[in-house]
């Protein structure tokens, strides 16, 4: 299991060091860094400080590019993830599962955001003893806990319990929930309003060729809620799944089958808050589940099958002679036209030895932004069924470069009011029956966001 | 290290020194434990950071003095000092006493500080330590279970023996506390423990205590009690402590629904080491982590996914359920490319494992390992190496132009990739190759300099899998000679050019001007340069004479390099004495090199799919590669399968591929090309004889020493195999299981051959046989024989490592036998074996063991155990081996108990087929220490009288009856102990027929 765990910041500098497992930093690792011959010897800090110090020098400092997240350096494994500017590192010396690692490791920075917003260099340093207080919780011997910041926050509070004394009601209710089977959420939550916000989030992806065949496409979607509600209410959540659709067809009328059959989507796979019950989702294909409290990422699906591509993009380069290009790019919506695109923006790259760039465009801004290598062209709001248009003339600097210029994909973002995958919500139904409140009773809101994940065109 | 507390200091000085020296002057106002809640980030910002500016000298001084101190507030904040201090490197342990002196307080917050003070501090400390332990005793009864967890929690970490004396006592009333925070935390504490001292932990009755809390209540409480059972179970691999029975997997599956996703993750992996009794069984787990495929932890997902894919392994092919479990494993294989760029590349990994056991499951998924051009360079290789894994006749036009559009991007490693990847394609899918081929031209038309080596590189490949095919592209390849600067890819156009010398006009031109720079170049280009001018002058003799002298002389005179001498030598004398044989070697067809490429050997990829999810399957080694000592070192392997249809790929059939089956050949890595090069050029070894020198220099005592010295010489000189191979620094695990190893087998017999014909005096001793093949034994092959040398009987056995890791920690031990056998010292393995290594070992042996009789007489029961486990195996010791030096009795003697012997235990024989007269047969036996005493001769028959003494004093006197012309032997043998002549007759017959 983890043997250590290390922050960094950019320099490498140690900011925090939790040492679980005294296996870690012996023997072979002394031998790499120089450091350590100057100072004075001290027995266990300086075992300590053997694999903190391998990390830096192998790895922070290295000359070339990180190769792999999982560096194996005499006998030690590390594995890094970055925030910003500051290093997380795990150590261990045995045969770890590497998947939980990282996904601890990447729980870890939730857990410090959730408690002290961005994870800064000042931020690390400003609450070190809470994040050791964190460490020693959600992680035992290097095995992790319970790290559900909803059930964190209810006792690790750098306040001290000393001040008011929980009754012994309230400690068990803290260890109940800390170890319970819903960990997630405490009991006794009461709202004046019952409320709930659904946003389903869809990040559509795109790869097409310059003849505008599509080389693949896919929607990575997440449904993220919000939930204000009392007790412990035990929701239901339906979508136009097509699995489920068909099913329901079976058993009444084909007509209706037949109708709703052309709005349900193919839902490749979906992965779920680990509140959902996934045996009833496995058997029955219903998402039944108790809520945590507040924000809170309910499910992400993925899809391939009739997406709905917002944007289609045209490009046009051509090479006239060695120190000119003509590029003409042209931008098509493909939506309805009631409903309006918004941020949208075209990166067209240039070449390395660009010299200068004249710009027309029918709608936007454009500008040749020479730092990044690329034209950035963007446009506020596009309707739907709509297209514009961009031309460029790039000069070229002569080069006696043999390489010849990569061609780096044209690459787009924007955001639509509604999901690419064609996901409807159907319903979502909220049942509590110790409460005297009913489904009726709570406020629902619903939200359909589509934005650009990695939309490119060759060129 | 004090360099890095001062560098620390600076920094934050630099960057808001300024704001920092206010807020240590207004200390007072906001003091660190302000009460506010919701805006903590404000309320710390002024109080925490400045802890990492104190590093003045005499501080601790004045550390000590604030420790002190009566003002609570004051103390906590140093510690908060010396905790910072020690975060950062700093010795601060002369503080010990005074921040013990801290502990005592009933401020949650200051107590952590103290304990993670103590966890620092405490081994080097462990006198003053104890001073904590009361403490420690007294918060394990605190009302507060968040105290009594953290008292135990953190005295398991305090490493220090006396310590560990008095925390059994609260561990133990932890163990079974009411609350189930409290007993989740001690579970673990007891694997704490168990790492400090294994002995304790067993003699205090913990691990059955852990055991019960596999029912606990509370799944947490079990998630916890699995992972440290696990943990203590690694360190004891052959103690049946996770006792998995069906009733504890049935436990362990309904806590699985219940509990925090890092407990599943405890949970998965432990199912994945139990081993169901048969398909029914397995059906209904895999069943039952199937939902776990949907959660949103890759880590509880990729370990559902290792349950999965060993307990397919004993479901039967033809059951619907199969392929509806392989059905299910792809989405959310697929999902997981769509997690953060750490865990896609660890996903990668094990897709790759994945892919290479079962293709099937993703071969509709070619599209989702397009790279994308944000990814991570990490995870655009490991994409590469799948797209080729998964290219077929159905999608390689796809996978042709993402490759083509590869070769393009900018990262150098991976264009060349995408390159070699290209040439992969060409030979894995035959209707492509054409294509593949004018790619490669294409991106040489390019002129990037490394983009055209690495097309050389795969080109010569392509021609090695389609001979005479696409030889017009040879002059295409001939313009680029100029630029390639690397040696593997000069080397691979010095192969082209000689192999088809005979269709290249300027051959001679273009090989010349390699070697006017023959000494600046690599070695693997001058053998390359060697081997090609011996092929051009086999093709062209007349013109090249001069050529092939120059490189023959520039390669046996001029170099340091022995192995370009060597083969410049045999080149050198091949020519010279048969000029045709040279021809045959030289221009032998090569063996066409197969698609499958870089293609895990089958029982480390089994044994990796048992890893999935951990590091082994990230890095492709095996856990006893990367971990020391004993943890993990465990081989784990599927289990076999139960189906119909299934045997035919299934892993016991697999490992014994190495004889049966035709192995797949490998494309080198860029490793191991030398060594391949090699290979091409040798003929098979058998054509060439031993070379004469070994049994002329073998003496009796020497034998042992240039036994072992010369098999391994031999072996790898003219097998060219596994052991040539790593000696060119192959990894060991890329080392394909190609070679059959009949080769050496073969070797050794040729040599004992040899040892035994040089030496007629020497005791007989029969030829080497296997005694323990591979495939019963893990990997470990045993062949022996025993010899009576010297007086002394020895057991030789060559060990051979045929699995994929190191063997170390050999033992043996002997059942009880007929003869009192048992070996007189330990094995002698002083240097663990490596993978496809194999050591000489003589045992010598005593006979004052246990006496048993055994049926056959000669029968040996043997235990041989290493590092991996315990393996049994039976041979039968030839009785001449017993027979001892002053078997030779007086003449009167003989007389007398040969009269005295009654006739009843007297036994006859016929040796058949033996031509040897009477004198050679005496003096053979003699060696084995049978004693000639008197000879006569009756009508053309020798008779021979002969004696014989056991090691347990039995004497065997015996007729020998030689007629000159007859081969028929017939020999009577007369012995106290009648159950002993066959066996004795045995040996006559070995002893005079060899």
């Amino acid at each position: 299991m983890i043997g250590g765990l290390f922050i960094y910041n950019h320099k490498g500098e140690v900011l925090i060091s939790r040492v679980y497992r005294d296996d870690i930093g012996e023997a072979g690792l002394k031998a790499e860094q120089p450091i350590i011959s100057r100072s004075v010897p001290k027995p266990v800090s300086c075992l300590k400080r053997n694999a903190v110090d391998a990390f830096r020098v192998n790895v922070i400092h290295a000359r070339q590019q990180v190769r792999s997240p999982v560096t194996n350096i005499a006998r030690t494994s590390f594995f890094h993830v970055k925030r910003s500017n500051i290093w997380l590192a795990a150590v261990t010396k045995q045969n770890v599962n590497a998947t939980m690692v990282f996904e601890f490791l990447y729980k870890m920075c939730d857990v410090m955001s959730a408690y002290f917003g961005k994870i800064s260099e000042e931020n690390v340093k400003n609450n070190f003893v809470l994040i050791y207080e964190l460490l020693d919780e959600i992680l035992d011997f290097g095995y992790p806990q319970n790290s559900e910041t909803g059930a964190l926050k209810t006792f690790i509070t750098q306040q001290g319990i000393k001040s008011q004394v929980p009754t012994k009601e309230e400690q068990s209710q803290i260890t109940s929930q800390v170890t319970g089977q819903i960990g997630w959420r405490r009991e006794g939550i009461k709202y004046r309003r019952n409320e709930l916000f659904l946003d389903v989030l869809e990040s559509v992806n795109l790869l097409m060729s310059p003849q505008g065949q599509v080389l693949s496409a896919h929607v990575s979607g997440r449904v993220v809620m919000k939930s204000y509600l009392s007790g412990m209410p035990e929701c239901k959540f339906g979508m136009n799944d097509k699995i489920v659709i068909d099913k329901q067809g079976k058993g009444g009328g084909s007509e209706e089958a037949a109708k709703s059959g052309k709005q349900s989507i193919a839902i490749d796979d979906c992965t779920f808050h680990q509140c959902v019950r996934l045996s009833k989702f496995d058997s029955e294909r219903s998402i039944s589940f108790i809520p945590p409290d507040g924000d809170y990422e309910l499910m992400r699906y993925r899809t391939t099958k009739d997406i709905i591509l917002p944007f289609r993009v045209i490009p046009l380069v051509r090479e006239v002679g060695r120190t000119k290009l003509e590029v003409k790019v042209v931008i098509k919506s493909n939506f309805k036209s009631s409903l309006l695109a918004q941020k949208i923006e075209v990166r067209i790259p240039t070449p390395l030895n660009t010299s200068g760039v004249q710009l027309i465009c029918m709608k936007g801004k454009a500008k040749y932004k020479a730092s990044e290598n690329a034209i950035v062209w963007k446009i506020k709001r596009m309707a739907g069924m709509k297209e514009s248009q961009i031309s460029a003339e790039i000069e070229l600097l002569p080069t006696n470069d043999k390489k010849k210029w990569a061609r780096p994909p044209i690459s787009m973002n924007f955001e639509v009011p509604f999901a690419p995958s064609g996901l409807k919500v159907r319903y979502l139904k909220v049942f509590e029956p110790k409460l005297n409140y009913s489904d009726h009773d709570v406020i629902k809101w619903v939200r359909y966001i589509g934005r650009s994940g990695i939309y490119e065109t060759r060129c | 290290m004090k360099a890095d507390v001062d560098v620390f200091a600076n920094v934050t000085q630099s960057k808001d020194g300024s704001k920092n020296r206010v807020w240590e002057g207004t200390k007072a106002i906001t003091a660190p434990c302000s009460p506010v809640t919701e805006n903590r980030q404000f309320g710390s910002k002024m109080t925490d950071s400045k802890y990492f500016t104190t590093t003045k000298k005499g501080e601790i001084f004045e550390l000590k003095a604030e420790l002190n101190s009566d003002k609570k507030e004051k103390k906590k904040e140093a510690v908060k000092k010396v905790i910072a201090s020690m975060t950062v490197g700093k010795d601060v342990s002369a503080l010990f006493p005074d921040v013990v002196n801290c502990m005592q307080t009933d401020n949650l917050e200051l107590k952590k500080l103290v304990y993670l003070y103590l966890m620092n501090y405490a081994k080097s400390q462990p006198d003053m330590a104890i001073m904590a332990v009361n403490t420690f005793v007294k918060d394990c009864e605190d009302p507060n279970p968040l105290i009594r967890a953290l008292a135990v929690r953190t005295m398991g970490c305090i490493r220090v023996d006396k310590i560990t004396e008095y925390l059994c006592e609260p561990l133990r009333k932890c163990l079974k506390d009411e609350d189930p925070y409290v007993r989740k935390t001690a579970a673990v504490c007891v694997a704490k423990l168990h790492d400090i001292n294994a002995q304790l932990v067993e003699d205090q009755g913990f691990l059955d205590t852990l055991k019960d809390l596999i029912s606990d209540s509370n799944p947490m409480v079990v998630a916890n009690a699995v992972a440290a059972l696990s943990e203590i179970a690694e360190s004891h691999p052959n103690s049946n402590l996770l006792d998995l029975n069906p009733q504890t997997i049935n436990k362990l599956l309904t806590a699985l629904n219940e509990c925090t996703e890092w407990g599943q993750i405890f949970i998965l992996d432990c199912l994945a080491n139990y081993t169901p009794r048969d398909d029914r069984e397995s059906q209904s787990i895999c069943e039952r982590v199937t939902p776990r495929l949907s959660h949103a932890n890759s880590a509880v997902v990729l370990s559902a996914v290792k349950v999965l894919m060993k307990f397919m392994e004993m479901l039967p092919k033809d059951l619907d359920y199969y392929g509806t479990l392989l059905k299910k494993l792809a989405p959310p294989l697929v999902t997981l490319l769509s997690a953060e760029p750490e865990l896609q590349y660890v996903a990668l990994r094990n897709i790759n494992l994945i892919v290479q056991r079962r293709p099937e499951i993703l071969k509709h998924e070619m599209k989702v390992f397009f790279v994308k051009y944000n990814d991570p360079i990490y995870v655009k290789l490991e994409k590469l190496d799948i797209m080729i894994r998964l290219a077929s006749q159905a999608n390689i036009a796809q996978v042709l132009a993402e490759l083509k559009e590869y070769a393009t991007e900018v990262d150098v490693d991976f264009v060349r990739k995408a390159v070699r990847a290209i040439g992969r394609c060409a030979i894995k899918v035959e209707q492509s190759a054409e294509r593949c081929v004018s790619t490669l031209l294409d991106l040489i038309q390019t002129k990037v300099n490394y983009v055209v080596q690495e097309a050389i590189v795969v080109i010569k490949d392509i021609f090695r899998k389609y001979p005479n095919k696409y030889e017009s592209v040879i002059a295409t390849l001939c313009e680029n000679l100029d630029s390639l600067d690397e040696p593997e890819a000069r080397a691979a156009m010095i192969w082209i050019v000689g192999e088809y010398a005979e269709r290249i006009d300027n051959a001679d031109e273009l090989l010349e001007s390699f070697l006017e720079g023959f000494h600046d170049e690599s070695t693997q280009v001058q053998l390359q340069l060697l081997t090609a001018i011996v092929k051009l002058f086999l093709k062209k003799p007349t013109e090249t004479q001069e050529l092939v002298q120059q490189v023959l002389s520039l390669a046996t005179q001029d170099s340091d390099n022995p192995d370009l001498r060597d083969r410049g030598y045999i080149y050198w004398r091949l020519l010279s004495t048969d000029p045709v044989a040279a021809k045959e070697v030289v221009l032998a067809e090569k063996p066409l090199i197969s698609e499958e490429t870089d293609l895990i050997e089958p029982t480390l990829l089994e044994e990796l799919i048992c890893h999935i999810g951990t590091l082994a399957s990230v890095y492709h080694k095996p856990p006893s590669a990367f971990v020391e000592g004993s943890r993990g070192v465990q081989h784990k392997r599927l289990p076999g399968s139960a189906g119909s249809g299934e045997s035919a790929d299934s892993p016991d059939t697999g490992s014994a591929a190495g004889v049966s089956e035709a192995p797949p050949a490998v494309i080198p890595s860029q490793g191991d090309l030398l060594g391949d090069l090699l290979n091409l050029d040798l003929t098979p070894p058998t054509t060439s004889g031993p070379p004469p020198a070994p049994s002329s220099g073998m003496q009796m005592g020497a034998m042992d020493l240039l036994g072992g010295g010369l098999d391994s010489l031999l072996g790898g000189d003219l097998g060219g195999s596994p052991a040539m191979g790593a000696g060119f620094g192959a990894p060991p695990t890329a080392m394909p299981a190609s070679f059959p190893p009949p080769v050496s087998g073969g070797l050794d017999d040729l040599f004992d051959l040899g040892g035994s014909v040089g030496m007629p005096m020497g005791a007989y001793s029969p030829p080497k046989s296997i005694w323990l093949p591979a495939m019963k034994a893990k990997g470990l092959e045993i062949s022996g024989t025993f010899a009576r040398r010297a007086g002394v009987i020895q057991m030789e056995m060559t060990l051979t490592n045929k699995a994929m890791s190191i063997m170390t920690d050999f033992a043996i031990q002997f059942n009880r036998n007929s003869f009192g056998l048992a070996p007189a010292g330990p094995l002698q393995v002083l240097t663990p074996v490596g993978p496809n290594q194999s050591i000489e070992v003589a045992l010598p042996l005593s006979t004052v063991g246990p006496v048993m009789k055994m049926e056959p007489l000669t029968n040996l029961q043997v235990a041989v155990k290493n590092n991996i486990d315990v393996f049994y195996f039976s041979s039968q010791y030839p009785i001449s081996m017993l027979f001892v030096e002053d078997g030779k009795m007086e003449r009167q003697v003989f007389l007398a108990t040969w009269k005295d012997i009654p006739n009843d235990n007297e036994a006859q024989f016929q040796i058949k087929d033996c031509h040897l007269n009477s004198d050679a047969a005496s003096s053979k036996l003699q060696g084995s220490n049978v004693f000639t005493i008197a000879k006569r001769t009756v009508e053309g028959q020798d008779m021979l009288y002969q004696s014989m003494k056991l090691t347990n004093g039995i004497w065997v006197l015996a007729e020998l009856r030689v007629q000159a012309g007859n081969p028929n032997y017939t020999v009577s043998l007369k012995c106290r102990a009648p159950e002993v002549s066959q066996c004795v007759f045995q040996s006559y017959e070995a002893m005079l027929k060899n």
